[in-house]
């Protein structure tokens, strides 16, 4: 009877629900080969509180447990039962049905979806076994021990543990600078040491105080004629110190300043990379405003800090370290008494270092704020202006003007109160050293020349001090602003390079994709797509706006990945594919064609910059682009900015369909290419890609069927799932969906015109 | 809308009668205004999502189909509120955070600051990492402590 269940090795139950299930185990009649198959961890209960309980799967029943153990139940497999697992709202829910009986019905916040979707298909194999009597074969994937996830096919790293588990960056983040710093050691190393002799250089001339007033000048007042000879000595020294001074500390400035220019050169170079490599998911929640800002203010900062502020502090802390090493020399006594008041500033730094810190960080994302709202606002000034709304941007600017300038007040509170402070502290420093080096000259401890160096050197000592309190901002601000630039780069992208990368030498076409699904957010976009597309064959990709033909496209161009699922191109799954080798594959023409700043030429041969003026000519001919180039006063010279002032959306059209014919592309991606133009210009435009889509796998979105004649096959889509496949015809006959929506389009063919006015979009499209 | 006619059928799906005698099986009812004015506009909504029916207020229903609709929306709407952060694990993002809410003390990981609303001058909404949402309704209303650490995102 009760032998406890064997545990499969990497189904091993978390320790706190061993307890509780041999418990439960041994209090029910278990027969003797009944095994544990599978177990699923949830954090909610019934009322959607925060529990856990434990789903566990045998080959004969699903039991699920509790804590208190009057809540554990049973449901033996039966024919008739069923489970269902869906999500809303970020809380996924598994249900049992018998019949149409709901039995029960369990949920789980989505951090738990990855395992909920394995112990349903889990659930379905041992329900299907006991029902046939075949037992299920143990079939073993490797799992990721963390979270039973098998791993994907092309690495042993688990997609779903990696894409969460992202550690916190730590504090340090200034000494992750040093990678940057890295090349440039040598030239380091030479600018420490200029700058140690430097250092030393200018604490020569108080040390030639002590000879001076106790040889020369107390002797003479006491009536001793001056040695003159030992006068010029001392006064050579002096000047010797500070050209000594001059010419290593000139050499130590221009060589750190080099360095420090380069590294943030490498760093601003190497974020924008990075940046560009990131996926569009990355874009998507992110503002311009905020991004341009990290990638310009911010590594310009950290620049500042280097070659200024953090050479000056090294320069303090030699200078403060030799200064105390001289003082002790002389005198230890008077020296303690002179760096007494030291631990106290060290005290009061580290004090108000927390609340700058944190100020800082605070200053820099209002500061963000602020420039976002200029971000949003200057290219959406059409819209602003069309609604009259210049005022109220104006207020929202004032608004996010006054939080900045809040924070800067509170913060300024503390930042004002800090440099008195220190200079207070510096006088009675001073007083400290002139009081007890006074009982101490009136003792015969020490000679006049003595305590007049010791005052020298401290007044250059506390001076540093008080610049050094400097750094403890500027160390802040950039230590907030080297996290910001960390940030980018250690945002790894959703959308990675393969680690064992696939070559594909002739790409035919042939795209298939199997179970795909596309959660944005906690919304699946995208649910258990599959498609066989031919190569060579157009596809129309139809539906109500929002139904996931978008991001089905999207997925196609790994702009995301999918997160269930495969897509495969030519049989070899896209994500094994180098992600620029297959998107060169890949031709796309967007509703808002995008054209840089540059000439038409250039724009054209953006995909292909080595490309020959012949060619360009050729591409621009076959996409119907030819003739008004020629029309334009430089002809392919001629310069577009980056909304392509001065074209019209067809002309724009038709030279990014050029661009898309110029890199030959085998695959064809026309997202409502022609949605944005009028009746007339689409006739042009739909000439342009005719000429595109010949002999190339196409998937073409259009809002309008007609534009679709030419697809093979017709897709519809609604709610991220396929509806219907085929071509027109059957379709129509079909009745359903596509019938439905090509109805809709009949009976509003008389409006279609003004519904083309109306759709285009009012902050783009400016063709003046 | 005294004879507004909603049962909930052995399936545990929401079934809706309208006045015309058609019935509607696994109805959805969705709040239009979730944060802004959650008792008004919800709308009932099929399986396909089509509305089937909308209710300007709440407070119009009979008492039955009122506490149906709010059950349903209590099992769909998962938001909880958070009372305190117990502890935070770093400043820097992604954080994980030990919150108590409303419905029981949890963790949840911040993947970045933008993951953080601000709703009003004192309600925020963040939503973590796997897309669940938490209601912060009142910053002034925290302690010191939560507020400490909390500032430091802001």
């Amino acid at each position: 009877m009760t032998i406890p269940p064997s545990i499969p090795a990497n189904n091993t139950l978390p320790d706190r629900w061993r307890a509780s299930v041999a418990v439960h185990l041994t209090n029910i009649v278990m027969t003797d080969n009944e095994e544990i198959q599978g177990w699923l961890e949830i954090n909610l209960d019934a009322r959607l509180h925060f529990a856990q309980r434990l789903l566990l799967l045998t080959d004969q029943r699903l039991l699920s447990f509790s804590d208190s153990p009057s809540e554990s139940c049973e449901y033996r497999y039966r024919a008739g039962l069923r489970i269902r697992r869906r999500d809303h709202g970020g809380v996924g829910r598994i249900e049992l049905f018998d019949g149409v009986v709901r039995q029960a019905c369990w949920f789980y916040t989505l951090a738990h979806d990855a395992q909920a979707t394995r112990f349903v298909k889990q659930f379905e194999q041992q329900l299907a076994g006991f029902l046939s009597g075949i037992a299920v074969p143990r079939s073993a994937p490797e799992c990721c021990p963390d979270c039973l996830t098998p791993y994907p096919d092309d690495s042993r790293e688990c997609a779903y543990c990696n894409a969460t588990l992202n550690a916190p960056p730590s504090s340090w983040t200034l000494f992750r600078l040093w990678r940057f710093a890295k090349p440039y050691q040598w030239q380091l190393l030479a600018g420490f040491l200029l700058m140690l002799g430097s250092t030393a250089a200018t604490l020569v001339p108080p040390y030639l105080t002590i000879p001076l007033m106790d040889k020369v000048l107390i002797p003479y007042q006491n009536g001793v004629p001056i040695d003159f000879g030992l006068v010029a000595w001392l006064l050579t020294g002096l000047l010797g110190s500070a050209l000594l001074a001059w010419g290593l500390g000139w050499a130590k400035t221009y060589i750190l300043a080099l360095v420090s220019e380069r590294i943030g050169a490498d760093l601003r170079t190497l974020t924008y990379q990075h940046l560009l490599n990131l996926s569009l998911e990355y874009f998507g929640g992110k503002r311009t405003g905020d991004l341009m800002s990290r990638i310009g203010s911010e590594s310009d900062r950290i620049c500042v800090f280097l070659s200024l502020h953090l050479l000056d502090f090294a320069t303090d802390v030699l200078m403060i370290l030799m200064t105390a090493a001289i003082l002790f020399s002389i005198n230890p006594w008077l020296a303690l008494a002179t760096l007494l008041p030291l631990p106290f500033i060290a005290w009061m730094i580290h004090n108000v270092r927390d609340r700058l810190r944190t100020g800082f960080e605070k200053i820099d994302r209002v500061w963000s704020e602020v420039s976002n709202v200029l971000a949003d606002t200057i290219p959406g000034i059409r819209v602003v202006k069309a609604f009259a709304q210049e005022g109220r941007e104006a207020e929202r600017f004032y608004t996010a003007n006054q939080h900045n300038l809040q924070v800067n007040d509170r913060i300024n509170k503390i930042w004002s109160l800090f440099s008195p402070s220190v200079s207070l502290l510096t006088e009675i420093g001073l007083l400290v050293v002139w009081a007890f080096g006074i009982w101490l000259v009136s003792h015969d401890q020490i000679t006049v020349g003595v305590l007049l160096a010791f005052l020298a050197y401290i007044s250059r000592f506390y001076a540093r001090l008080d610049s050094m309190s400097r750094i403890v901002s500027v160390t802040q601000k950039s230590a907030a602003a080297a996290k910001r630039i960390f940030d980018i780069l250690d945002h790894v992208s959703s959308v990675p390079e393969p680690a064992n990368p696939v070559h594909l030498y002739k790409v035919n076409g042939g795209i298939e994709i199997r179970d795909a699904g596309f959660r944005y957010g906690n919304r699946a976009v995208i649910k258990g797509l599959n498609l066989c597309i031919a190569p060579g064959e157009m596809i129309g990709l139809v539906g109500h706006s929002g139904s996931g033909k978008s991001t089905l496209v999207n997925l196609m161009c790994r702009f995301y990945d999918v997160s269930e699922g495969t897509i495969s191109l030519d049989g070899v799954n896209i994500r094994a594919l180098p992600i620029a080798e297959y998107r060169r594959n890949i031709g796309l023409v967007l509703q808002e064609p995008f054209l840089f700043f540059g000439s038409i030429a250039e724009n054209i041969a953006y995909g292909k910059p080595a490309a020959t003026r012949a060619e360009i000519v050729a591409a621009a001919r076959a996409a119907f682009a030819h003739e008004f180039i020629l029309r334009l006063p430089h002809g392919y010279d001629s310069l577009v900015g980056e909304r392509g002032q001065g074209l019209s959306g067809g002309e724009r059209q038709r030279i990014s369909i050029a661009r898309a014919l110029l890199i030959d592309p085998r695959i064809l991606i026309l997202d409502e290419a022609t949605a944005s133009v009028d009746t007339e210009t689409e006739k042009e435009i739909q000439k342009a890609l005719d000429n595109l889509v010949q002999g190339r796998t196409t998937i073409a979105i259009a809002h309008r069927l007609s534009t679709l004649h030419k697809a093979n096959r017709l897709v519809v889509m609604d709610k991220g799932e396929i509806v219907e496949i085929g071509n027109h015809d059957d379709l129509m006959e079909k009745q359903g969906a596509y019938y439905r929506l090509y109805q809709a389009q009949a009976r509003n063919v008389d409006t279609d015109l003004n519904d083309a006015a109306i759709n285009i979009p009012l902050n783009s499209k400016v063709t003046t | 809308m005294n004879n507004f006619s909603l049962i909930r059928n052995t399936g545990g799906q929401l079934v809706y009668l309208s006045s015309t005698g058609d019935t509607h099986n696994g109805i959805v009812p969705v709040r239009a205004f979730p944060i802004s004015a959650p008792d008004q506009g919800i709308s009932l909504t099929d399986s396909d999502g089509h509305e089937v029916i909308w209710i300007n207020n709440l407070a119009d229903l009979p008492e039955a189909a009122r506490a149906l609709i709010l059950e349903e929306l209590a099992n769909r709407e998962f938001t909880p509120k958070i009372n305190r952060i117990h502890h935070v694990s770093s400043y820097a993002t992604p954080s994980t955070w030990q919150v108590a809410t409303d419905r029981g003390d949890t963790e949840l990981l911040l993947p970045g600051e933008d993951h953080i609303r601000r709703l009003s001058h004192t309600a925020l909404l963040i939503t973590d990492a796997h897309g669940v949402s938490f209601l912060l309704p009142d910053i002034e209303a925290l302690d010191g402590h939560s507020r400490k650490m909390l500032d430091r995102f802001l």
